[in-house]
């Protein structure tokens, strides 16, 4: 599938200027943070076995009205394997996955510049059909919201839209293999045609799952999936992650800084727009080189 | 020792505040009790204005609903009733020579003396009326000759035979048995003769007249000449096709529309004037649209005066801003996060509406798009404007012939000078489209909980 041979950088210089230095100047000196992007650099920290890159995003930047939500944000997402973005509220890491799929499009004055790179073509690209890159990108929400309908139908939207189902039972087929691969048919096989929403929480963000896993994505973003689940549900959700991890790409935003270290291979940590620290989960969780990343998983603060 | 003393402090500003909370404890009772009094007086106020309302309106329309009714043996006498035979179209006949034929028979059976054979009828049960046929005329609404000649005209048979017929009594009759007018007025101010009071009273006794269900309230249209068989068909039916106008023009329109404003439309400065004079439009007297209507749909494009089809554009346009409205509230009331999920599994904006906001929305969308309409089919002002008080005895076959609505031929009954009659006729009319609307209402409720789905 994958043609590029990139490896995930691994600069790991030291920083020249920190988030607390910017932060201060931006508190006295207003917009003085943008003077500060092209300055500001991301820790980055390498990996023994370079991965695979699937998604190679570039100098990306996303303003709401005047408002700079994330300041030339460069990573590269490693192909089959689970990507973590971290960070306290408001540091631009869902707007950032939200940048992947396109669904910032939706969002009145929102503006995305730089380049978001899939396998050679530009996701940023304005020409670009959003159709056709939301089947390759599905994206599993924070909230689980299944669809008003039948179960079955929840999973059948997608191929049928698409067009992806020759017939009735290759439709049935794609379901039952979404189902399964979501971990759900065996406490659904029976009930497909009872509503989506009379699933339990954990239930229901499954079904989610196999809704976008239905289309047959190559990415998968979630945004904090789990957050509205119990611990059980979520302990059924990340082994499902980790399960997934073999076919698709995964990008997870999460609060969860344990979620974190348990099913990702690859963390970023963001704080007020910046990417500040990435790199293999192991070491940033274990040796963390920036101060802020280090006080944000010790739970210092966050 | 110091640690007590602390504590002892702290225990006494504990308590003085305490005291303080409890000080105030009643008061902030006292006015929680004054507001609950207050929100349920203005309630029971409410309640009781519409049970008055109610009250006076079933008080004064329910008895219209019966009416004085003459039960007699009416003999078609072929002496009165003298018509050669009915025409029958000939094999060799072309039709203009048949309609000609029939057409002068139906004449002759106009000029049929009717008044004639309804005093024959009274006289076989009080006999003065032989003697005396204004009188005897003057008991039966004189619209009933006509329903007598249609008998006739429809079977010819008929003649020369008795037939047991129920006779809608002359309005004054039937304001006389329900006690509408004073007795006790000189007979110079009566509406009735004094043989005709005589006759009603005796007739009513034997039970030859009684109070039976009113049938031509809902099987005749309006009448001038004949008050006691005036209907309400012609308006009933009249209402019915600017309902259907409204909701074929004003409902999609209106639902096509908020779907553009919600969905679709760039948020900029025209978008907003745009919402805001829908708001204002809401609010516009709906005279004005009445002005409107008459300046486009009659002098402009030159429809006719009277007419439904004007009627119910005119209607149309005030309740596009009330179903825009509401089909707005129902769609920014469906969870963003079912548009979302659309989205995130490669639907198109336009599949995300249609597939899945759309359908969460229709429930309050028909709420708002029926009593919208409900409320049209009770509007008479900008009727006026456009010529649909005007008196029309007829029920339109097709939206353009002249009628009139429910709501005018209330406002047109309530002016009608034979007040004591009218005044029962115009309330159960009131409780006709009370009832239709209620039941539109009901409609909608029951239609929003057969679509309402959870999520």
């Amino acid at each position: 599938m994958t043609t590029s041979t990139n490896t995930v950088a691994a600069e790991g210089q030291p920083i020249a200027h920190s988030v607390d230095e910017i932060e201060r100047q931006a508190a006295t000196a207003g917009e003085g943070v943008r003077e500060h992007d092209a300055v500001f650099q991301t820790v980055r920290r390498p990996f023994e076995v370079p991965l695979v890159t699937k998604i190679d995003a570039r100098d990306v930047c996303v303003d709401y009205g005047t408002k700079r939500a994330l300041h030339h944000v460069s990573i590269k997402l490693p192909e089959k394997a689970v990507t973590a973005f971290i960070g306290p509220s408001g540091c631009g890491k869902s707007t950032f996955l939200r940048c992947i799929n396109r669904m910032n499009d939706t969002i009145e004055n929102c503006v995305v510049s730089g380049e978001i790179d899939m396998e050679g073509e530009d996701l940023n690209d304005k020409s670009r059909d959003v159709v056709l890159l939301r089947a390759r990108v599905g994206m599993v929400f924070q909230k689980p919201n299944p669809f008003p309908k039948s179960i079955f139908e929840n999973v059948a939207y997608g191929p049928r839209i698409h067009g992806v189902a020759r017939d009735k039972k290759h439709l049935g087929e794609i379901v039952e293999q979404s189902l399964q691969r979501a971990g759900l048919w065996k406490e659904v096989k029976d009930r497909l045609d009872e509503p989506g929403t009379g699933l339990s929480g954990g239930q229901q963000q499954r079904l989610c799952i196999a809704r976008a896993i239905a289309v047959s994505p190559e990415v998968i973003l979630m945004d904090e999936p789990c957050s509205a689940l119990d611990p059980i549900a979520t302990a059924t959700v990340e082994a499902l992650i980790q399960e997934l991890r073999e076919n698709y790409t995964i990008v997870i935003v999460t609060h969860s800084m344990a979620q974190a270290e348990r099913v990702s291979q690859k963390t970023c940590y963001f704080h007020l727009g910046y990417l500040v620290e990435e790199g293999p989960t192991e070491t940033i969780f274990n040796d963390p080189r920036e101060e802020r990343t280090r006080q944000y998983i010790s739970g210092v603060f966050g | 020792m110091a640690v007590t003393t602390d504590a002892r402090d702290i225990d006494a500003a504990g308590s003085s505040s305490r005291k303080i909370v409890e000080r105030g404890l009643a008061r902030r009772k006292r006015n929680e009790v004054i507001f609950k009094g207050i929100g349920l007086g203005a309630i029971l106020i409410g309640i009781s204005l519409v049970a008055v309302l109610f009250g006076s309106i079933l008080y004064k329309g329910v008895p219209a609903f019966t009416q004085a009714t003459l039960h007699l043996d009416v003999t078609f006498d072929p002496a009165i009733v003298n018509v050669p035979e009915k025409p029958v179209q000939g094999a060799d006949e072309n039709d203009a020579d048949y309609y000609e034929r029939l057409l002068s028979w139906q004449r002759r059976l106009v000029f049929v003396n009717w008044n004639r054979v309804i005093q024959d009828a009274i006289a076989k049960v009080v006999p003065a009326a032989a003697d005396n046929a204004r009188d005897a005329a003057g008991m039966v609404a004189s619209g009933e000759r006509v329903r007598l000649r249609d008998m006739v005209a429809e079977d010819p048979s008929l003649i020369g035979t008795t037939k047991a017929v129920s006779l809608v009594a002359a309005a004054n009759i039937d304001v006389w048995l329900k006690g509408n007018i004073d007795r006790s007025l000189a007979q110079s101010k009566q509406q009735l003769t004094a043989l005709q009071q005589e006759w009603a009273d005796d007739l009513y006794d034997r039970g030859v007249i009684t109070m039976a269900f009113s049938s031509v309230l809902f099987t005749n249209v309006d009448s001038r000449s004949s008050p006691a068989t005036a209907g309400l068909l012609g308006a009933m039916v009249g209402s019915i096709m600017m309902m259907l106008i409204v909701m074929f023009c004003a409902v999609p329109v209106g639902v096509m529309a908020a779907v553009y404003l919600e969905e679709f439309a760039p948020k900029n400065r025209l978008t907003d004037i745009i919402e805001v004079n829908i708001n204002n439009l809401a609010a516009v007297p709906s005279i004005v649209f009445g002005l409107l209507g008459a300046a486009i749909f009659i002098n402009l494009l030159g429809l006719p005066l009277s007419a439904p089809l004007v009627g119910g554009l005119v209607l149309s346009l005030m309740t596009l801003p009330t179903v825009i409205i509401a089909s707005r509230a129902s769609l920014r009331a469906v969870p963003p996060s079912i548009r979302q999920a659309a989205l995130g599994v490669g639907a198109s904006p336009t599949q995300a509406m249609f597939h899945h906001t759309l359908p969460l929305a229709v429930p309050g969308m028909l709420t708002g798009a029926i009593i919208g309409v409900a409320q049209a089919l009770g509007e008479t002002a900008p009727l006026l404007l456009i010529g649909m008080n005007a008196f029309v005895p007829n029920v339109p076959t097709t939206p353009i012939e002249q009628s009139t609505a429910l709501p005018v031929q209330i406002y047109l009954w309530q002016g009608n000078e034979m007040r004591n009659f009218f005044e029962a006729r115009t309330a159960a009319a009131i409780l006709i489209l009370l009832a239709v609307m209620i039941s539109m209402n009901a409609f909608a409720i029951f239609m929003r909980h057969r679509f309402e789905r959870r999520w």
